[in-house]
C-alpha cells in the first residue's frame, strides 16, 4: 500500500497530489476485497439460481402429487399445496384411477427385472473382463472394440428382429424376456468398466492361490471377486439404470400385458389415458422417481468414479 | 528371476484363507490341465458374454439388414404370402417419403442445439462447481444429480405437466410475464406440444439438457481436478481474465476429455426415443417425428406393419450412428483406451 509522504513535499500541489494518490491506494486494496467479496457473492447467487432452476421441475412434480384436484387446476397455481392431501397417492395405490392395478404391482414387477439385470449382468460381464484383463489371446482387441460398436447399436435398430425373435420364443408379454434383454444390453459397457478394476489386482495372489492348488472357480470366488468388490458396485449401478429406466423395448414386448407393466409402462399408459389425471399421474410419478434419486444420494461416491471411469477414460 | 518372483508367493501363500487351499478333484484336475494345454481359459471365461452379445445385439442386427432387402410383414409371418427379396425397394420408398426427411429434419435440428447448449451449461457449471465452496457446491451438485437420477419418461411426463395449457406452470407464467418480453401470444392457454414440431421439440430440447448437464458438468469438474492449480494461479498473477484462463489452460488440458462428451452427446440425442414418445404424443403427430419414432411407427403402429420398411430405416439410422460411433471408437484407441 502507498503511504502519503507529506512530510518532505514543499509544494502544495505535490501535496495535493500525493494525498490523492495515497487515498487512491487505501481505497484500492478495499476495492480489491470488495471485487473479491462482490464475485464471491456472485458465484453462491449464481450456484443458487443453477441448484433451484434444476430442483425446480422434480418440486413442481412432488408439489402436485399432494394437491387435492382444485388447486392442481386453479388459475394461480401456489407454490406450496394450501390443503395437502394423500389423496392422489391412495388413488394410486389401489389402482382405481390407472385401472390395470396398484402401483405397488409395477414397482414389484420394475424391482425383480432391475435385480435379476444387475446380477446377471454383473456375474456374466465380471467373467468376460477377467479374460481380457488378465490373458493376452488372439481377437482380444478385436472383441474389445466390438464391445465399444456393440455398444452404440440404438435399441430401435434392433427392436423389429428382437420383437419377432422373442415372440417365437414366447417369451414377449413376461418379465424373463425383459430380463435377457437388458442384462445383454448392460454388458458391452460393464466389461469395458470391470476391466480397469480387475487390471489393478496383483496377479501374484492369484498365481499363489493357484500354486497352493485351488482351481480355477476357486480363485475367482474367494480372491477376485471380494477384490473388484468395488467395481461390480460401479457396473451394477449402470445395470441398475439401464434396467430401471428402459422404455422402448418394455414397451414393445409387454403390450397389452398390464400386470407384467415395468414401472416407466404403467406411467406412459397412465399418461395415454388422458383426462387429465395429473395429480393421480404425479403422485405414479413420484413413487417411480423418489426411490431411485435416494438411491442415488447414497451411492453417489462411487457412482462419479465408475461413471468417469467408464465414459471418460474408456 | 525366478527366485524374485518365487519370494512373494510364499508370503501370499501363508497369507491365504485356508479354505483356498482345498485341492480339486481327479477328473476337475485333468478338465484344468486340458484347458490349460490348449489356453482355453480366456475363451471359457468369455463365452456367457460372448453368447448374450451374440444373441440378443449381434443377430438382430443381422436380422434388420436382411429384412431391409425383403418384403417382410405379418403375411410372411404367417406363411400367407412367400418372403421376396426386393433389392433396394425399401430404402427408395423410404428416401422418396417426405416423412422422412421430416423426422431427419427434427431430429438433426434438435441435436445441432440440444448438443452445444447441454455442453455449455456442463461445462460452466462445472466450472462452477470447482469454484464455490464446499457446502454450496454440494447443494449445486446435489441438485444437478437428482436432475440426473430422474427417470426420462417421469421427466418426460413431468415436463408435459409443466407446459400443460391446462394448469401448467409454464404457462401461467409466461402469461403473467410482460408482453414485450414474451411476445403477444395467449400464453395461458398455449398449447406447446401439439402446436407444432418446433415449438414440442423446443420442450424436449429444455427437458434433455435438463437431464444431461448434470453428466457433463461431473465429467468438466473430474477433469479440472487433475489440472495442478499452479498453472491456473500463475496465469492469474500475469493477469489473465477468467476468459483467457479457460482458453489457453483449461480448454486445451481438458480437450480429450470434450472430445468423448461432444462425441457421445449427439449419440444420445440422435437416440433419443421416450422422450419424444410422450411429449410428441405418439402417435399423434406425425410431423413431430424424429427418426426414432418414425421408424417404430413404420415397424409398429402403421397398418399393415412393415418389418422390411422398418428395417431399412433402422439400417439408415444405424449407418448414421456408426460414422459418428466411429469417430467416438477411434478417439478412444488414441487415448490408449485398449492397452
Amino acid at each position: 500500500m502507498m503511504t502519503p509522504s507529506t512530510h518532505i513535499a514543499p509544494s502544495p500541489a505535490a501535496v495535493a497530489v500525493a494525498g490523492r494518490r495515497g487515498a487512491e491506494g487505501v481505497a484500492g486494496a478495499g476495492r480489491a476485497r470488495a471485487t473479491r467479496r462482490a464475485r464471491w457473492a456472485g458465484l453462491n447467487a449464481f450456484g443458487l439460481v443453477i441448484a433451484l432452476l434444476t430442483l425446480f421441475p422434480l418440486f413442481w412434480m412432488i408439489s402436485t402429487a399432494f394437491k387435492p384436484s382444485p388447486e392442481i387446476y386453479s388459475l394461480t397455481p401456489s407454490l406450496v399445496p394450501a390443503h395437502p392431501t394423500l389423496g392422489n397417492f391412495s388413488a394410486v395405490v389401489s389402482g382405481q384411477v390407472s385401472g390395470i392395478g396398484s402401483v405397488w404391482l409395477f414397482f414389484r414387477n420394475s424391482l425383480a427385472v432391475t435385480l435379476a439385470t444387475v446380477l446377471v449382468a454383473s456375474l456374466v460381464s465380471l467373467l468376460a473382463s477377467v479374460a481380457v484383463a488378465r490373458y493376452r489371446f488372439r481377437l482380444r482387441a478385436s472383441f474389445l472394440v466390438m464391445l465399444l460398436i456393440v455398444q452404440m447399436i440404438p435399441a430401435q435398430a434392433l427392436i423389429i428382429a428382437l420383437f419377432l425373435d422373442f415372440e417365437r420364443l414366447n417369451l414377449l408379454q413376461n418379465l424373463l424376456g425383459l430380463i435377457i434383454v437388458y442384462a445383454a444390453q448392460a454388458l458391452p459397457v460393464s466389461i469395458w468398466m470391470l476391466r480397469n478394476f480387475v487390471a489393478t489386482i496383483p496377479k501374484e495372489l492369484e498365481e499363489a492361490a493357484a500354486i497352493d492348488g485351488a482351481t480355477g472357480f476357486r480363485i475367482f470366488w474367494r480372491i477376485l471377486f471380494p477384490l473388484v468388490a468395488p467395481g461390480l458396485v460401479a457396473t451394477s449401478i449402470f445395470a441398475f439404470i439401464t434396467a430401471y429406466n428402459e422404455f422402448i423395448v418394455a414397451l414393445t414386448f409387454l403390450g397389452q400385458a398390464h400386470s407384467d407393466y415395468t414401472l416407466p409402462i404403467y406411467v406412459t399408459y397412465f399418461f395415454g389415458r388422458g383426462g387429465a389425471q395429473w395429480g393421480p399421474i404425479m403422485a405414479a410419478s413420484t413413487m417411480y422417481t423418489v426411490p431411485v434419486i435416494i438411491f442415488f444420494l447414497f451411492v453417489r461416491r462411487r457412482l462419479v468414479g465408475g461413471l468417469t471411469a467408464g465414459a471418460v477414460k474408456g | 528371476m525366478a527366485g524374485m518372483i518365487e519370494q512373494p508367493h510364499a508370503i501370499l501363500r501363508a497369507r491365504l484363507p485356508g479354505r483356498v487351499r482345498g485341492g480339486p478333484g481327479p477328473s476337475q484336475r485333468r478338465l484344468g490341465a486340458f484347458v490349460r494345454r490348449h489356453k482355453l481359459a480366456p475363451y471359457l471365461l468369455l463365452t456367457p458374454a460372448l453368447i448374450g452379445i451374440a444373441l440378443v445385439l449381434l443377430w438382430p442386427l443381422v436380422q434388420v439388414i436382411i429384412f431391409s432387402f425383403q418384403n417382410y410383414s405379418l403375411m410372411q409371418i404367417t406363411g400367407a404370402a412367400p418372403t421376396q427379396w426386393i433389392g433396394l425397394a425399401n430404402f427408395t420408398s423410404t428416401f422418396r417419403d417426405s416423412e422422412f426427411w421430416l423426422s431427419l429434419r427434427n431430429t438433426v435440428m434438435l441435436a445441432v442445439v440440444v448438443v452445444p447448449a447441454t455442453l455449455i451449461v456442463g461445462t460452466v457449471v462445472g466450472l462452477l462447481l470447482n469454484r464455490l465452496g464446499k457446502k454450496m457446491a454440494a447443494f449445486v451438485s446435489t441438485a444437478a444429480l437428482m436432475a440426473w437420477a430422474t427417470p426420462p419418461i417421469s421427466a418426460a411426463v413431468l415436463f408435459y405437466w409443466l407446459v400443460n395449457p391446462d394448469g401448467g406452470v409454464v404457462d401461467w407464467a409466461l402469461s403473467k410475464l410482460p408482453h414485450w418480453l414474451v411476445g403477444s401470444n395467449n400464453w395461458a392457454q398455449y398449447n406447446w406440444t401439439t402446436t407444432g414440431a418446433f415449438q414440442a421439440y423446443a420442450v424436449i430440447a429444455v427437458l434433455v439438457v435438463w437431464q444431461a448437464f448434470p453428466f457433463i458438468a461431473v465429467s468438466v469438474l473430474a477433469g479440472l481436478k487433475t489440472i495442478p492449480g499452479e498453472l491456473v494461479e500463475a496465469a492469474r498473477v500475469d493477469g489473465a481474465s477468467s476468459w483467457r484462463v479457460f482458453w489457453r489452460i483449461t480448454y486445451p488440458l481438458l480437450k480429450p476429455i470434450f472430445l468423448v462428451l461432444l462425441l457421445l452427446s449427439v449419440i444420445w440425442d440422435f437416440n433419443i426415443f421416450g422422450q419424444s414418445y410422450i411429449i410428441t404424443g405418439f402417435p399423434g403427430n406425425q410431423n413431430e417425428y424424429n427418426l426414432s419414432l418414425y421408424l417404430y411407427d413404420k415397424a409398429f403402429a402403421s397398418l399393415p406393419p412393415s418389418y422390411g420398411l422398418g428395417g431399412a430405416i433402422a439400417l439408415i439410422f444405424a449407418l448414421i450412428l456408426l460414422v459418428i460411433t466411429v469417430g467416438y471408437v477411434r478417439t478412444s484407441v488414441r487415448q490408449g483406451a485398449l492397452t
